[in-house]
């Protein structure tokens, strides 16, 4: 073995966010991998017809890439180190050296290229996150926070996926912590992740984000059926379920996570109301599913009485409102603690 | 969604083990459960990867019937339109675009065939030419 290191891995739901926690924890910062989605801003909702993906329009439901990371870490007081390359030999060389000081490196990836995907996951998608913890001869060692254990790559397969192009091409991007303070304030860094996410869900001004996006989105979607086609419309609605299920979510459009972090912010936080509050997102998360469920039978050409357009977006107009109350109450209580 | 409610459907995972879900424990709170897939996601999966076949079937069609070159088909199994494929290759998109005129292929350099090649996991000889037959299987293997 030609370099080795003793890293915390753990299986998370999502790549960044289990990224961000795991090199925390190897750093001696106790971090759950929600704790980093809650204080990161993870949350968020989006719906970009405009931006379209494969001639499919983007919904998302998680804030920039790389910036939970990049949140986590300011909030934090954590230094952070990140480099891009424009030579790809240059790009391995130093992944190789920093392995050898006993630095676990995070890289930006493109999934297709990563050859111990299972099949079905392999699309052209840039945004994939893991940290590399070692190299044996031709194979990296490979942290990858959407899998159960270490996992291995050859050293080819790497670096093609750390250079792949198209939309947010990584330019063989990669980062690791190069301070990290001994106590960081994580009451603050919750307090403000929270704040932050609730009022941007509340308050962005623009309609199709944030809750009021959830309603542009049950708007357009009622009317996908006559405006695109029957086929089209199913592509569309298929897209948006695969958007809020499959890309690591966790579930539920990444609700549950929040719910998981609402709970750990309580305790920290000595706000037993938000164990209430995790509850009622838990339930707007049901709802999500509830939404994917009957979404997946129209798509599937099984659709039972009540799954049409008009039913769905009832659903999502319920998930709209239900999340409006509760970024609403999140805020109210944060304000009165704080008197 | 309570843990005995994580779904257990197997399907796109396949043997690769499992992934994790938020799911609330007897006690009311969080825990990650282990999930091996759930049907809903299944279902758009392959519909997302029915639509890459389609794709790809029609280009093998257009291949075989001398309209195309096979970088039209290679490309199509490897999910990339003209603008991704042209970035990989690191040429403008009218050239790629040109390239898969059969006239115009049949006189591409080594060179040039090469970097296809590379890009598509397949030996320039290969490249030249495209599977008699078409079989879904094939797709998601590379």
């Amino acid at each position: 073995m030609d370099s080795y290191i003793a890293f915390p891995h753990s299986q998370s739901a999502h790549c960044e966010s289990g990224v961000t926690a795991n090199l925390l924890r190897f750093h001696n910062i106790e971090c759950s991998e929600a704790l980093a989605f809650g204080i990161g801003e993870g949350l968020f909702f989006g719906y970009l017809p405009f931006i379209k993906i494969n001639n499919l329009p983007l919904t998302t439901f998680r804030g920039a890439v790389g910036s939970i990371f990049s949140k986590v870490n300011k909030r934090l007081g954590v230094t952070v180190r990140r480099r891009k390359f424009r030579s790809e030999s240059e790009a391995m060389d130093e992944l190789d050296a920093k392995l050898l000081q006993g630095i676990p490196v995070g890289c930006q990836t493109g999934a297709f290229w990563l050859p111990y995907f299972p099949p079905a996951f392999r699309f052209h998608f840039n945004m994939h996150n893991l940290v590399v913890i070692g190299r044996d001869g031709d194979e990296y060692l490979i942290s990858d926070p959407v899998f159960e254990k270490v996992v291995r790559c050859k050293r080819d397969d790497l670096q093609r996926a750390r250079f792949a192009r198209g939309a947010l091409a990584p330019k063989g991007a990669m980062y690791y912590l190069e301070a990290v303070p001994e106590n960081p304030d994580m009451g603050g860094a919750v307090l403000q992740g929270l704040t932050k996410a609730c009022r941007t869900m509340l308050r962005t001004p623009l309609p199709f984000l944030g809750v009021r996006g959830i309603k542009f989105l049950a708007d357009r979607l009622e009317k996908w059926p006559k405006k695109l086609g029957e086929e089209q419309a199913l592509l569309y609605l298929g897209q948006l379920i695969r958007m809020q299920e499959e890309i690591g979510t966790g579930g539920g459009g990444f609700r549950f996570m929040y719910a998981a972090f609402l709970q750990e912010a309580a305790e920290i936080l000595g706000l037993p109301q938000l164990f209430q509050l995790s509850e009622r997102m838990t339930l707007v998360g049901d709802t999500w599913r509830l939404f994917a469920v009957s979404g997946a039978r129209m798509c599937k050409g099984r659709a039972k009485d009540g799954d049409t357009y008009n039913e769905l977006a009832g659903i999502l107009r319920q998930c709209g409102q239900s999340e409006r109350a509760i970024y609403g109450d999140i805020l109210e209580l944060l304000q009165r603690s704080q008197r | 969604m309570k843990i005995e409610e994580v779904p257990q459907d197997k399907g796109m995972i396949g043997d690769h083990g499992h992934e994790v879900c938020y799911a609330v424990g007897d006690n009311g709170r969080y825990t990650l459960s282990p999930s091996l897939g759930w049907e809903a996601k299944n279902v758009v999966n392959d519909q997302a990867w029915a639509v890459i076949v389609e794709e790809t079937r029609q280009m093998h069609r257009l291949v075989q019937s001398g309209k195309l070159s096979p970088i039209a088909y290679y490309q199509a199994k490897n999910q990339m339109d003209i603008a991704l494929l042209a970035c990989y290759v690191d040429m403008a998109k009218w050239r790629v675009k040109r390239h898969r005129r059969p006239e115009i292929f049949r006189r591409l350099s080594e060179r040039i065939l090469q970097r296809y090649a590379t890009i598509f996991g397949v030996s320039p000889a290969e490249l030249k030419t495209i599977p008699e037959i078409f079989s879904p299987e094939c797709i998601r293997r590379r």
